[in-house]
C-alpha cells in the first residue's frame, strides 16, 4: 500500500466515532499557530497515517474551507468527520478540534494570569509581545495582499475601501459586503 | 448576566460569520466589535490575547473567543463565546452543506470572494494601524515592531518564532 503517494482511503470498515474525536483532539492539542500550521498536520493524520480519506477529498475540503466562514482547521475537521460518520462524526470532530483550545486557554486565563499578572517579568514579556503582534498583523496584510490581490481592479478596490473605512468610519462587515458586491459587478468579465 | 452571555454569543457569532479565509481575517472584526463597539477590552489587552492565542495550540479565533469570554463572564462566558464563533461553521457544514456546496461552485460566489479579499486586506491594514497606535508607546516598542515586520516580510518564518523573539526582546528591554 503506497498510501503516501496515492493517498488512497481504506474504506473497508467504518472509522470508530471515538477515534474521530481523539485524532482531532490530538491535532488541536499539539499544533500551534492557527490554520495554515494545522492543516498539514490534519492531512498527515487522516490521509497519510490513517488513510481515512484520500488526497483528492482532502484538497476538496480545503477549497470549501477557504471560501466559507470560520476557522480553517475547524472547517476541515468537521468536513472530514462528517464524510466518515455523518452528523455524529462531524460533531465529534468539531468537539475534538476545539476542546484543547478551550482547556488550555481557560487554565492560562483562570489559573496562571491571576497569579502572575503583576509579576514584572510577565509584564516585560507582554511589553515585547504587543509590538510583535502588531507587526505580525501588518505582515499578514502584506502577505495576503501579495498572494490575493491581482490586477489594478483589486488594488483600486482595496484603496477605495481603505479610504472609506478610515474617512467614514464604516463597520468592517459593511466594508466586506461592499467589497463582495463590487466584486460581483467588477469581475463580471473574467479579467486577469 | 444572561444579557451579557447572549451579547457575547451574538458578537462572536458575527465574528465567526464574517471571518472568511481564516486566521487574521477575524482581527479587524474583533477590533471593531470588542474594542470600539462594546469597550470590553483595551487595545493592549486585545494584543495580549492575540499573543496568547498564537502561543497556545489550536485555532487562533477559538483561543481568542475562549479568552475574551472568560475575561467578561467566567467559564459560562468562555463557552458561549466559543460556541458563537463556531456556530457558522457547524450550521453551514452540518445542516446546510448541500446548499453551501452549490453556493461555492456558483461563479457569482467566486466573484464575490474576489471582491471581498481586497476589502479584507484593507481592513487588516487598518486594524494593524489602529492597534499600533495604541501599542507602540515608546522607541523600544516601535523598534521591536519594525524589526518583526521586516523579518516577517523578508523571510516569512513561522509566526511562533517571531512571537518568541518579541517575548525575549520584551524581557531584555522592559523598563523595569
Amino acid at each position: 500500500m503506497d498510501g503516501k503517494e496515492q493517498g488512497e482511503a481504506d474504506q473497508t470498515k467504518p472509522v470508530p466515532l471515538p477515534g474521530i474525536f481523539l485524532v482531532f483532539l490530538k491535532v488541536g492539542a499539539f499544533t500551534f499557530g492557527g490554520g495554515y500550521a494545522i492543516l498539514p498536520v490534519i492531512q498527515r493524520e487522516v490521509v497519510v497515517t490513517r488513510k481515512w480519506v484520500d488526497r483528492a477529498f482532502f484538497f476538496d475540503t480545503l477549497i470549501i474551507t477557504q471560501s466559507m466562514p470560520g476557522a480553517l482547521a475547524l472547517n476541515s475537521s468537521i468536513q472530514i468527520g462528517m464524510h466518515l460518520r455523518g452528523l455524529p462524526g462531524g460533531i465529534l470532530a468539531a468537539l475534538g478540534a476545539i476542546t484543547p483550545s478551550v482547556l488550555i486557554i481557560l487554565s492560562i486565563v483562570g489559573l496562571f494570569l491571576p497569579v502572575y499578572r503583576d509579576n514584572s517579568y510577565v509584564q516585560a514579556v507582554f511589553y515585547g509581545l504587543r509590538p510583535a503582534v502588531v507587526a505580525l498583523i501588518a505582515a499578514a496584510a502584506f502577505h495576503l495582499g501579495q498572494e490575493l490581490i491581482r490586477g489594478w481592479t483589486s488594488i483600486t478596490l482595496a484603496a477605495v475601501l481603505l479610504a472609506a473605512a478610515v474617512l467614514l468610519n464604516i463597520h468592517p462587515i459593511a466594508i466586506l459586503l461592499a467589497g463582495g458586491l463590487a466584486g460581483l459587478i467588477l469581475f463580471r468579465k473574467r479579467e486577469v | 448576566m444572561a444579557a451579557l452571555l447572549l451579547l457575547l454569543y451574538w458578537t462572536f457569532l458575527k465574528i465567526g460569520l464574517f471571518t472568511i479565509g481564516g486566521g487574521y481575517a477575524m482581527i479587524p472584526l474583533m477590533e471593531a466589535e470588542i474594542i470600539a463597539r462594546q469597550g470590553w477590552l483595551t487595545a493592549p489587552e486585545f494584543l495580549d490575547i492575540i499573543a496568547v492565542a498564537e502561543m497556545t495550540p489550536g485555532p487562533v479565533s477559538i483561543n481568542a473567543a475562549t479568552f475574551v469570554g472568560y475575561r467578561l463572564a467566567g467559564i459560562g462566558g468562555s463557552l458561549l463565546a466559543t460556541l458563537g464563533v463556531v456556530t457558522p461553521s457547524l450550521v453551514l457544514l452540518l445542516l446546510l452543506s448541500r446548499f453551501l456546496m452549490r453556493f461555492i461552485r456558483d461563479p457569482r460566489a467566486e466573484r464575490f470572494l474576489k471582491g471581498l479579499r481586497p476589502a479584507l486586506i484593507a481592513l487588516i491594514m487598518l486594524a494593524a494601524y489602529n492597534l499600533g497606535r495604541a501599542a507602540l508607546v515608546d522607541t523600544t516598542t516601535i523598534a521591536i515592531a519594525a524589526a518583526v515586520l521586516v523579518v516577517s516580510i523578508l523571510r516569512k518564518p513561522n509566526p511562533l518564532y517571531l512571537i518568541g523573539a518579541g517575548a525575549l526582546l520584551g524581557l531584555i528591554f522592559f523598563p523595569y
